[in-house]
């Protein structure tokens, strides 16, 4: 029987706020253990909620982003359970009339296609806490200092129908927070993670198959993974006569597979009701003007923007613009130099080529994009040659200082002096009889070896066309 | 000393009568001499009171004084004090020093008011006796056998007896106006929004509302001008400026249209209980005011409506008491689940989990809808009953309680008795509207409270035509022989 | 509305509450009680009616994005159980 996947992603975005969701204590990673959970994040007797601001403004950015309706009115409800992590026995989140509606995001597909992705709804949450398993006699340590941080989770429609389509969508909801600036998107902090709805049914079936939910999957392999592994267990189970079990599972990325969760084995019953410390969220009309003036250029806009602007290639344009920083480098060099194809073949070759080498993001790139504009002017200025520009390069990315700074240093200017120049080549030429009969015999492909005396003897800095030009005019002479 | 009231020792501290720390000292002698018989308090804060009444003084002769300044103040358990003992009446907080302190806390603080200690109450404020407390109930001043009403019995009965002028209470279901009308006292639950909740140790958080117990209208309105105002820590507060409640204590009420709903006096309610409601009522035609019958139709379900309401509000703020950051922790836990189900198990009292359970019941799964949901439903009928009767009416009045106090141990083993007790207070709650009981003639020996009831933000006028009646009439002055 | 002591306990285990096994009959009776007080709500006619679940029905306030809370890691936990290098400590987690 041919299977077809269903796949529905549940993404926790951390919200870029300077303090939690609730409190006045500050979202800074790293800190030492509780030292930034205050009264209200441990949930101390007596202590109230008061809602941050910024994160209904994020919250709204994200909704028009998505092309969603944003709702008038929006309640706060509690999801009761107990877990050490969860500091009053509730988790402060939305349940019904949550603050972003139906939505979608079109992703790009290896093949070129493009798919649309529904997305049932965004709503606000606190995060919890963390557990720390290491041994402290036998018992595990709590920090809340993450408590109360605040989440958008991001729910997906059912809609995707392969391991690769939610990479893609994961990627695109990656790039679509950073984009908006609501999100550091940083995966190893934790600040971007995922869980799963996975099932399987009999391609042609419009029945879902039974679900599992994978839990917290934090990078863009693992996501591919886990599904793959799911999605073959359950096939398995299937084509054996089983049936699939709907329950929690973890992935472990050592092992590459999932298992069931032992924490969660109980059915649970979260007992949802509207938070009474908490009112109702109104959002006017006024509030959303307001955001929408100040929105950034999404994606698709600046993807089309830059095709049509810099004359950039499809290709092109999709790759510089897969991310907003890349974008922005992109930008400020080409403006500064006032050539995009040279600031995109730059872009895109020798600084990606780096950047993947090193496996490190543009906002980690020891070459700044005016760093990269100076180098780059001085091969527009011909002062030096786009060969010597790549040694450049790697100088400026051992962090050597800027490119002029290089070029003096290293006497890489290009030789430019016509009557020095002049004066090299007639040397050459008197120096190399035999080569001078040759090429006046005809043969065209002597030229190159003159040329490479003169590049031999100025190092490489002499001008290749106007060593060409003059050695012609000597030679025929 | 103690025989007077707020409001005339105001005006002796200012006079030099008396300083700040004589007054404190003499209440700490009372409370040691009588509070082993009433168990009003939990704590006793003697150095800490001292200090404070050392520092009103000198606020006193430097002429920088406000209206409660040197005045002992007890708050009940349920305010969270920095660095000192607050226990809501449980085991689960035996140990509990709060770190930090609740708002109403702070004001008395910066008003110059002395803390004198903490007095008990129901456990987490749920009962109607003060018999829920871990620490033993507290004693009716005016008869030891009988119960002060609760859930703030301690306020109430410390105040009834003359320990302190004045006290907090907090206000769920009735638990301000019933102890005030067991203990011949007068007692007022402000509009909710109206008082901090910042620091108010949650029971029912839409219900909940602090406010003043003291001897008298007056009294009151000096101690609410102090509570109440807006609270930027607590998102159901409401920013509204407080008006100077003793400006308007002696309006005129000629005219003041009072509202009788005629189901707070059908069944259930004592003869003698509605004998002296109607002499306070004739007291106000005297005073020119005219009664109104009206109808509150959905009155009777007020009870069944608040017993979802704040049982499912309950089970969920009190999940934080587990025994992993503050309060009681089980011995030797096997596992997490060991720890929290023991923790729990021996931490709060049997009401406590029955309210938890019957909470936890209806928000669970497949019960929400007719039970929750259900239940806010009414509530909206509930408060929409008094809005339409506020369209006819400045105030409507009726008994505070069915009965005065009864008898120790008379309802422990029955619940739903004991609930009914609140019967005329807890749609008060559900709507967010004020409410106050002040004296109103005696049965039997026991005092009885007559309960006014204004419109929201209405609570200038409630002072106002209590103090009008208190002015005219004597049971406000009243004490219990022992203590006078 | 009648609870039975499996009931009783299910809601016990759901508010992980201890509750002695000779109390359950108990706490059955209590609480089968205040369901029949509470099923009087059955009687309301509240078709149309929106819930209510604050009286003045007032909108949340939205408060600024501003650090207030400084470090207070010492005092908080100066009331723990039971803490250890800054971290609250409770039996071994299990996920």
């Amino acid at each position: 029987m041919e299977w077809e996947t269903v796949i529905g992603l549940e993404i926790h975005t951390q919200l870029a706020t300077k303090s939690k969701i609730f409190s006045g204590a500050s979202t800074a990673y790293g800190a030492a253990p509780n030292t930034q959970a205050c009264a209200v994040d441990l949930g101390l007797p007596g202590v109230l909620p008061v809602l941050n601001k910024a994160v209904v403004d994020m919250a709204i950015r994200f909704g028009l982003a998505i092309e969603a309706e944003i709702a008038p009115l929006s309640i706060f409800a509690r999801k009761n359970y107990f877990y050490p992590d969860l500091p009053k026995g509730y988790q402060i989140s939305q349940y019904e009339l949550p603050i972003v509606g139906l939505g979608r995001v079109t992703i790009e597909l290896e093949d070129g296609s493009t798919k649309v992705i529904g997305i049932t709804r965004a709503h606000l949450e606190e995060d919890a806490g963390k557990s720390l398993h290491e041994d402290f006699h036998g018992m595990t340590g709590i920090d809340l200092n993450r408590a109360g941080t605040p989440l958008l989770e991001i729910v997906s429609e059912p809609d995707l129908r392969s391991p690769q389509e939610a990479v893609a969508y994961m990627k695109k909801i990656h790039a679509l927070v950073r984009y908006l600036e609501i999100s550091d998107g940083n995966m190893q902090e934790g600040s971007f993670r995922c869980d799963a709805n996975v099932s399987v049914r009999p391609r042609g079936s419009h029945e879902f198959g039974t679900r599992t939910e994978l839990k917290n999957i934090n990078s863009f392999r693992f996501v591919e993974k886990a599904i793959e592994y799911e999605v073959e267990r359950q096939i398995e189970i299937l084509e054996s006569g089983g049936a699939v079990v709907q329950e929690t599972r973890l992935f472990d990325p050592d092992k590459g597979e999932t298992r069931p969760m032992r924490s969660k084995e109980e059915a649970m019953d979260y007992r949802y009701f509207p938070d009474p410390d908490l009112l109702p969220v109104e959002i006017t009309p006024e509030m959303i003007e307001k955001v929408r003036a100040e929105m950034p250029e999404l994606p698709d806009a600046k993807r089309q923007r830059f095709i049509e602007a810099y004359r950039l290639s499809e290709y092109d344009a999709g790759i510089l613009t897969a991310s907003r920083e890349m974008a922005d480098y992109f930008e400020t060099v080409a403006k500064a130099i006032e050539d995009a194809k040279l600031a995109a073949n730059w872009v895109m070759g020798e600084l990606t080529g780096h950047l993947n080498r090193e496996n490190r993001e543009i906002g980690e790139s020891p070459v700044s994009a005016d760093q990269l504009a100076g180098l780059l002017k001085r091969i527009l200025d011909n002062t030096i040659s786009g060969k010597i520009a790549k040694e450049v390069f790697e100088a400026m990315w051992a962090g050597e200082g800027d490119a002029d700074t290089i070029i003096a240093e290293r006497g890489l200017k290009q030789i430019t002096d016509t009557s020095a120049l002049e004066a090299m080549v007639d040397e050459v030429i008197a120096n190399n009889p035999k080569q001078v009969e040759q090429f006046r015999a005809g043969k065209e492909k002597v030229l190159g070896f003159f040329v490479g005396q003169i590049m031999k003897a100025t190092q490489g800095k002499a001008n290749p066309a106007q060593v060409n030009e003059l050695l012609r005019k000597k030679l025929s002479s | 000393m103690h025989d007077k009231t707020l409001t005339e020792l105001a005006a002796g501290l200012r006079a030099g009568d008396f300083s700040s720390e004589e007054l404190t000292r003499a209440c700490l002698e009372r409370i040691a001499e009588h509070d082993g018989t009433l168990n009003s308090f939990i704590t006793v804060d003697e150095e800490h009171a001292l200090a404070q009444a050392r520092a009103a003084d000198a606020r006193l002769r430097q002429g920088e004084a406000g209206p409660l300044t040197g005045i002992p103040v007890a708050q009940k358990d349920i305010f969270c004090t920095d660095g000192v003992l607050t226990t809501c009446a449980s085991r689960m907080l035996e140990n509990f020093i709060a770190p930090y302190s609740a708002t109403v806390v702070e004001k008395f603080d910066a008003a110059g008011a002395v803390m004198i200690g903490k007095t008990n109450m129901d456990e987490f404020a749920m009962g109607s006796s003060n018999e829920t407390s871990y620490y033993g109930p507290v004693r009716n001043p005016w008869n030891p056998e009988t119960v002060p009403g609760g859930s703030s019995g301690g306020s109430a009965a410390a105040v009834a007896a003359r320990l302190v002028p004045a006290a907090t209470g907090t206000d769920t279901g009735g638990s301000i106006r019933q102890p005030a009308a067991l203990c011949g006292v007068t007692g007022l639950k402000p509009t909710y929004g109206r008082v901090s909740r910042w620091g108010m140790i949650a029971f029912a958080s839409s219900l909940d509302q602090g406010g003043p117990i003291a001897r008298s209208a007056e009294d009151a309105a000096l101690l609410l001008g102090v509570m109440a105002g807006f609270d930027e820590r607590d998102s159901t507060s409401i920013d509204r400026p407080v008006p100077d409640y003793t400006a308007t204590l002696n309006d005129d009420i000629r005219g003041l249209k009072i509202g009788l709903p005629k189901e707070y006096f059908g069944e259930g309610l004592e003869a003698g209980v509605a004998q002296a409601v109607e002499a306070a009522l004739d007291e106000y035609r005297r005073l020119g005011a005219e009664i109104v019958e009206i109808s509150l139709p959905n009155t009777h379900l007020a009870v069944p409506a608040y017993y979802v309401v704040a049982p499912a509000e309950c089970s969920s703020n009190l999940s934080r008491f587990d025994g992993v950051r503050f309060g009681h922790r089980c011995e030797e836990p096997e596992d997490l689940e060991d720890l929290y189900k023991r923790s729990r198990g021996e931490g709060f009292g049997a009401e406590v989990k029955r309210r938890i359970m019957i909470g936890t019941y209806a928000l669970s799964a497949g019960y929400y809808d007719a039970y929750y949901l259900k239940a806010q439903k009414v509530r909206r009928l509930i408060r929409d009953d008094f809005l339409r009767a506020f369209e006819q009416v400045d105030v409507i009045m009726g008994p505070t309680t069915p009965a005065p106090a009864f008898r120790l141990g008379e309802k422990t083993d029955d619940p739903i008795t004991m609930y009914l007790s609140d019967i005329y207070t807890i749609a008060v709650n559900l709507a967010g509207l004020p409410g106050m009981s002040i004296p109103a003639g005696f049965v039997n020996g026991l005092p009885v409270g007559l309960q006014l009831i204004g419109n929201h933000f209405d609570e200038a006028r409630l002072l106002n035509v209590a103090h009008r009646y208190q002015q005219v009439t004597d049971h406000h002055l009243q004490g219990p022989a022992p203590y006078v | 509305m009648s609870l039975d002591k499996h009931e009783v306990e299910r809601i016990a285990h759901l508010a992980r509450l201890a509750i002695d096994p000779g109390a359950v009959p108990e706490y059955a009776r209590n609480l089968s009680n205040i369901l029949d007080l509470v099923d009087q709500l059955g009687s309301a006619d509240t078709a149309g009616v929106e819930p209510l679940a604050h009286p003045l029905e007032a909108r949340q306030r939205l408060r600024e994005d501003v650090v207030t809370e400084t470090d207070q890691r010492e005092r908080f936990q100066a009331i723990a159980p039971q803490v250890e290098d800054g971290l609250y400590l409770v039996p071994r987690v299990i996920e």
